[in-house]
């Protein structure tokens, strides 16, 4: 089983520099790409089934082809997304922290695909380690000639600089975080228009995760061919950094190709429930993803099965939950999670999210009445997606909406015997 | 035009509007918050939910926000699916999580926009029971109050304040539900257009501090359509009474004017009305506390006798009160009630626009201009909405970019984002530092003459027949050539320029470049400013200067002198004026307000201010526009044409005359340049459904309570003899000729923004066309240029050669008789050069006597680094400065 993301990420954790990344092969793609065509790389990344592993799991490929490449520029931006706040996520930090320059590898070969000069990597400001690899990795790749205004003497330009985030989960959405790189209010924008189209300072502007982009070197120098071959699932191309937290035996990260079952990732990989606890749900993919239940052990990890069981495969890194930690809690503390991070923009959220919040916490406090079920459900619709300007909202919903559906007895049982029975 | 379906009914809609204003526009109630008209789209709000179909199949359709979604061909919508409906009620309802209810105590209440909609969104009851978020209020100046608590959160504040009006200290801070409107500390707002917020906030936020002091719920007020009499400009207002004060000034929105908005200078001038300087009483020698009036008019009518009148006007009079003047004393014996000076430059720049070829621009066609220079203006400071109108016309040579990447001009925020900070040209030319630098593409600073050579330059660089200014250096030559090459590659190039900087160098200079642009063949328009609300009426109707009048009134030995609306000492030194008064034995004073002229009155004459009297104003672009009474004062304060039709009646000069549109009429019938005045508006009889426009709301109170301490017997209304408006709530309370709305009002629409109700569409002109009459439009085709050059200008070995500078708040009369606007006045100044305040050693805010022709005042010291070498800019209009502002000597 090929493991291309994580297979150089030395086992003490410490980053790979530059000497060490090129006597693994490092940046073999980036003269590789400078010999192709613009378009050839956006087709062959196209091809790839290559999807945004940001969470909305848009294939990579096709959404850079959006960028216009006829026509004057002031410039165009690549924009590498690592504010990964989402709760339960922390797949980017690995691939940062431990393979820095296989991030900027893929970032030369999209900025060259897009034909964009100028890119930037935004990382969550609680990263701070991860900041200062990723500063030692540019400086390195500068200096080898990789970034630069003539990079490998080829005569193309792309200059790549750090940005770290103040610490908001709406920086992680794309457009609020172009708005808080132009130093503006961490808003989200109105789509259309697409940042491929006005993003950066208005101009053409990719944003891709950093997951994402660790996989364009791979590509380049494997082909589509053999990156839909890493993976079961025919139409998600790769592999699939996995993740659980919560009460497991083994929480961490593996990398494994799309299409392993729940059921596989959670008894072999993550050694299955600590001793004398039950697995009761998990949200696969992040705190913004709906709750699978025992019933769902068996689907495949990828972008329809996940889909189809009604949830959604996010970031691909799962929180789950036990019978001995009380559900109402648990979507307590994300909803005041969410509560918190609203951006504040749009009624539905800004207003909506503190009031679930206070729902949740008078039944967790015992104080809970069987009308404030049916307004915590009217708030997962109120709240759905198209009603509010961006996904936070609808995501912050979809934890509840999934608790409300498996585990509405334990709702239940918090207001009828005036307490929270887990405490 | 794009077919659209909205409930069922097919129209035709601009397809550059989104569904939102296609869907008022078309007369479907549907709410919103965070869009205007003026401001575009963002979608914070979530409040204008429609269902949107896919096709004629699509029955299920989805919830789309209509402020959002272009009003494109084809596209079927409902405003009254009940997922529609239902989710715009929830929105209502979250909104209410944390608004206060605090309505019965709240300003806006009655006229709140959010009131409105909750109503209209059919949210009632409660759900939320948990504590509500609260937060800290600013003090933000004498003009606007804070109340944060009742915020909404649609960001209308911000966006009006810091992306339309330019100002930058108010912002939005912190996020979640906790997000905070106002600014980084407390202190006065600094916009010169704050006062707009209280209309742009769609609650009880910010509200205006003046009208709190003497709290008046909407219906409560008498109100009429009234005219700003605080600059040229000539913005349209509604004025609104109650128990004899005026109570605020609303914008009255019109279209080709002031659109939405007001400055603060017009909004929160108004309080002179009120001020304990009003006269009330007639005065005639030896009365300090008044006569009755038949004793005033028996000693006028006595003292007159067998003597020569002559007659002061005034430009801020109204035409009709200029005219009765001029016919009481005769046309050899009538001043405009301007010095020579200036009186030759507001002719220079009314004969200008008359006998020119380049039209002067309403400031709607200032908005749809693309390149701008101005000469010698700081036009924030002396036509304030004027300024406000340059700074959208700014944008729209960028505003393409946006079309080129398919975004609708409605979809503001990737508007700016695709335009970022980049403006088409804005260069201005003018002795000090102007409140448009900011968005300046040149300035240039130095004297008017500098500043005239500088225009002519430009004027040579369009057209090289003209001559090029000798003695230039590389610089100028280089500025006015990029200048000149900005305005040629634009279609609407844009020239302003006006009276203020006192030369006629500039006025001319300003003419030639407008003109050589118009043979280039661009539709270019030229702007002039002037100082006061009818400063054009006034010229248009002509007459002497006051030294002129004064200097013949010696030789003919008149005895008896009649000034209208009009202190003198703003005109001319405080020496000429006492000169000129102590020839006459009689000085008839009729005024509104105490003056230093009227404390040289032997006799004293109430007349009311705008708000008691009907007239006709021309602004500064030659619209004749019309203003209303708003109540009947119970003081004796009758219009002053009304007056000067009394001193006639009761001297051997009767008038034919006896009401306003008499007066009118023989205004527009008699003289030629204001044919069709009387007709801007319906005339007295004018009747809707058999009754007259009534002033009052159906819902007045205390009409019969009001005055029963006087008398327990409801007084007889009074009958407006003057026009078809009435004073009581009785008549017609609908949509009346634009001409005569006293307030915006429609079912379910109590704010102002009923206004989308009187617009044939959103953000359009008014129905039945926006009130007013343009008198001067460009007739020849002709170029004619001046072509008289200036010697550059010379630092005087004599002392420093003064620059009138303006403050909106400060300069103008009228305004600074009202507190809040003294409040903000500051004191009077004399801005200086760095190198010559050095000279003479003096330092930022140092007091200072300083001397005019011998007429002292004293100044605090503003050193203005933009101040040319050799000049000294003196605070115009402040008191005691020496309004001549000749040559200027100081000691410490
Ligand atoms: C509230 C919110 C938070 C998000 N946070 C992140 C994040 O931290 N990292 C990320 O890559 N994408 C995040 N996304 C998704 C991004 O908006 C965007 O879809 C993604 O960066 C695109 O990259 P991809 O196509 O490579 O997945 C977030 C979205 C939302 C709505
Ligand atoms: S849903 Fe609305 S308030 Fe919430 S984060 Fe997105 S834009 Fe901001
Ligand atoms: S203060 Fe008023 S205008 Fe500003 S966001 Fe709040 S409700 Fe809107
Ligand atoms: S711009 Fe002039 S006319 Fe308009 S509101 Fe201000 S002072 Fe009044
Ligand atoms: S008016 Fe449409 S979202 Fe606010």
């Amino acid at each position: 089983m090929e493991r291309p993301l994580t297979k150089n990420i030395r086992p003490d954790g410490k980053p790979l520099f530059i000497k060490e990344y090129e006597s693994l092969g490092g940046y073999q793609s980036v003269k590789k790409a400078l010999a192709m065509q613009p378009k050839e790389i956006q087709e062959l990344v196209k091809k790839s089934n290559l999807k945004g592993r940001g969470g909305a799991g848009f294939n990579t490929g096709l959404k850079w082809s959006f960028v216009p490449m006829q026509g004057e520029f002031e410039h165009k931006y690549l924009v590498a997304n690592g504010d990964e706040m989402e709760p339960g996520t922390f797949k980017d930090r690995l691939l940062i922290e431990g393979n820095p320059h296989q991030l900027i590898e893929g970032m030369i070969g999209t900025a060259f695909a897009i034909q964009a000069d100028e890119g930037y990597i935004f990382i969550r400001g609680e990263y701070t380690y991860a900041a200062e690899v990723v500063a030692k990795a540019l400086a390195e790749a500068y200096e080898a000639g990789y970034l630069g205004n003539n990079i490998l003497k080829t005569g193309y330009k792309f200059n790549l600089h750090l940005h770290t985030s103040v610490g908001r989960y709406i920086c992680g959405e794309e457009t609020a975080l172009l708005n808080s790189l132009e130093g503006k209010r961490a808003n989200p924008r109105a789509k259309p228009p697409f940042p491929q189209v006005s993003g950066l300072f208005g101009q053409p502007t990719i944003v891709n995760n950093i997951e994402t982009l660790c996989n364009i070197p791979h590509i380049i120098n494997n082909g589509a061919e053999w990156f839909n071959g890493l993976s079961l699932t025919p139409g998600d191309g790769g592999t699939k950094i996995f993740g659980a937290s919560g009460k497991v035996k083994k929480p961490g990260l593996w990398e494994l190709p799309f299409g392993v079952t729940l059921r596989e990732l959670l008894e072999e990989h993550a050694g299955g429930m600590r001793d004398g606890l039950k697995f009761k749900g998990c949200l696969p993919g992040g705190a913004s993803t709906d709750f699978l239940v025992e019933q769902h052990l068996d689907i495949r990890m990828d972008y329809a099965s996940v889909a189809a069981a009604g949830s959604r495969l996010g970031t691909g890194t799962m929180i789950v939950l036990d019978d001995k930690t009380c559900p109402v809690g648990m979507v307590l503390n994300l909803e005041h999670f969410f509560a918190q991070e609203s951006c504040g923009f749009c009624t539905p959220c800004r207003e909506g999210l503190p009031w679930t919040e206070k729902i949740l916490q008078k039944i967790e406090n015992g104080k809970g009445e069987m009308k404030d079920l049916d307004i915590l459900q009217f708030h997962t619709k109120f709240m759905g997606p198209g009603n509010t300007f961006c996904a936070l909202a609808p995501g912050a919903m979809a934890p509840l909406q999934s608790a409300l559906k498996y585990f509405r007895e334990d709702f239940e049982l918090h207001i009828k015997e005036h307490k929270c029975s887990w405490k | 035009m794009a077919k659209i379906k909205i409930n069922g009914k097919e129209l035709e809609v601009d397809p550059n509007k989104n569904l939102l204003e296609a869907s008022i526009s078309a007369g479907f109630d549907v709410p919103y918050f965070c869009w205007h008209p003026k401001l575009g789209s963002i979608g914070s709000c979530r409040q204008c939910a429609v269902v949107k179909y896919r096709d004629e199949n699509d029955k299920v359709g989805r919830v789309v926000m209509s402020c959002m979604e272009p009003a494109s061909e084809g596209s079927i919508i409902s405003t009254e699916a009940p997922q529609a409906k239902e989710f715009r009620a929830n929105v209502i309802e979250a909104l209410m999580t944390n608004h206060p209810h605090d309505c019965p105590v709240c300003d806006e209440g009655g006229e709140c926009h959010l009131q409105d909609m909750t109503v209209m969104s059919g949210h009632t009851n409660r759900r939320f029971e948990f504590e509500k978020r609260t937060h800290n209020n600013q003090y933000l100046g004498p003009f606007i109050n804070h109340e944060m608590n009742r915020c909404i959160q649609c960001y209308r504040c911000v966006r009006y304040y810091r992306d339309y009006a330019g100002g930058d200290d108010l912002n939005v801070f912190s996020s979640r539900n906790r997000v905070y409107f106002g600014r980084a500390s407390e202190g006065v707002l600094e916009s010169e257009f704050s006062g707009n917020l209280v209309e742009v906030c769609p609650t009880g936020v910010f509200t205006d501090k003046t009208l709190k002091k003497h709290h008046t719920r909407k219906w409560d007020l008498t109100t009429a359509p009234s005219i700003c009499v605080h600059c040229s400009v000539g913005c349209n207002t509604i004025a609104g009474e109650r128990y004899g004060t005026v109570r605020r000034i609303y914008s009255r929105y019109n279209e080709q004017v002031n659109g939405y908005f007001l400055c603060d200078r017009g909004r929160f001038g108004y309080e002179f009305v009120n001020s304990d300087q009003r006269i009330t009483k007639y005065i005639i020698p030896g009365s300090t506390e008044g006569v009755s009036k038949s004793a005033a008019f028996d000693f006028i009518s006595k003292s007159i006798k067998g003597k020569k009148v002559i007659g002061v006007g005034s430009p801020r009079a109204s035409l009709e009160t200029n005219f009765a003047l001029k016919q009481f004393v005769g046309s050899e014996n009538f001043s405009v009630g301007l010095s020579k000076r200036d009186y030759q430059l507001a002719k220079l720049a009314v004969d200008t626009l008359i006998n020119g070829s380049v039209k002067s621009p309403s400031l709607k066609d200032v908005e749809k201009s693309e390149s701008v220079f101005v000469l010698g203006e700081d036009v924030t400071q002396t036509a304030p909405m004027l300024a406000l109108a340059i700074r959208q016309a700014i944008k729209n040579l960028v505003k393409p970019k946006a079309d080129k990447a398919g975004i609708p001009q409605w979809n503001d925020a990737p508007v700016r984002e695709i335009i970022q900070s980049a403006h088409g040209p804005l260069h201005i030319a003018a002795p000090v530092a102007t409140r448009l630098d900011d968005v300046a593409t040149t300035t240039y600073f130095s004297a008017p003459e500098n500043i005239a050579r500088l225009g002519y330059a430009v004027a040579h660089f369009i057209n090289t027949k003209l001559v090029l200014p000798s003695g230039l250096t590389d610089e100028v030559k280089t500025l006015a050539e990029k200048i000149a090459n900005d305005l040629l590659s634009s279609d609407k190039p844009l020239i302003v320029s006006g009276v203020h900087c006192k030369s006629s160098e500039v006025i001319k200079a300003a003419s030639d470049v407008a003109t050589a642009l118009k043979s280039a063949g661009k539709s270019v328009s030229l702007s002039y400013t002037f100082e006061e609300s009818n400063s054009v009426g006034v010229t248009m109707l002509d007459g002497k200067p006051l030294e002129e009048l004064f200097d013949e009134a010696k030789s003919s030995k008149a005895g008896v002198l009649v000034i209208v609306e009009n202190d003198l000492y703003r005109r001319l030194g405080k020496e000429k004026i006492d000169a000129y008064l102590s020839q006459f034995e009689q000085i008839i004073v009729l005024d509104h307000n105490e003056t230093e002229t009227t404390a040289k009155a032997t006799v004293v004459l109430p007349v009311g201010t705008f708000s008691e009297a009907d007239g006709t104003f021309i602004n500064q672009e030659g619209r004749a526009q019309r203003f209303y009474q708003v109540f009947v004062p119970e003081t004796d304060t009758p219009e002053s044409w009304r007056r000067i039709a009394e001193l006639g009646n009761a001297t051997e000069k009767p008038f034919i005359e006896n009401s306003f549109f008499d007066f009118t009429s023989s205004v527009a019938n008699s003289l030629p340049q204001f044919k069709g005045i009387a007709n801007i508006a319906p005339p007295p009889d004018f009747k809707v459904l058999g009754q007259k426009v009534a002033r009052e709301s159906i819902r007045y109170s205390g009409r019969t309570a009001m005055k029963a301490n006087i008398n327990i017997h409801e007084l007889k209304p009074v009958n407006d003899i003057d026009s078809a408006l009435s004073f009581t709530m009785e008549g017609y309370h609908g949509e009346a000729p634009s001409a005569l709305t006293t307030s915006y009002w429609s079912p379910g629409w109590n704010s102002a923004q009923a206004i989308n109700k009187y617009q044939i569409e959103v953000g359009g002109a008014l129905h039945g066309g926006d009130p007013g009459l343009r008198l001067i439009e460009p007739t020849v085709d002709k170029e004619s240029y001046f072509q008289t050059i200036p010697e550059a200008f010379k630092i005087s070995a004599k002392g420093l050669t003064t620059v009138p500078v303006y403050r909106i708040f400060g300069s103008e009369e009228l305004s600074t008789k009202s507190p809040a606007i003294i409040e903000r006045s500051g004191n009077a100044f004399i801005g200086l050069h760095p190198a010559d305040a050095k000279r003479a050693e003096l330092k930022n805010d140092d007091k200072l006597e300083i001397s005019i022709g011998g007429q002292l005042a004293t100044v605090n010291v503003i050193i203005m680094n933009e101040l040319a070498e050799g000049l000294a800019g003196v605070s115009a209009g402040y008191k005691g400065v020496n309004p001549e502002m000749s040559e200027v000597t100081f000691k410490k």
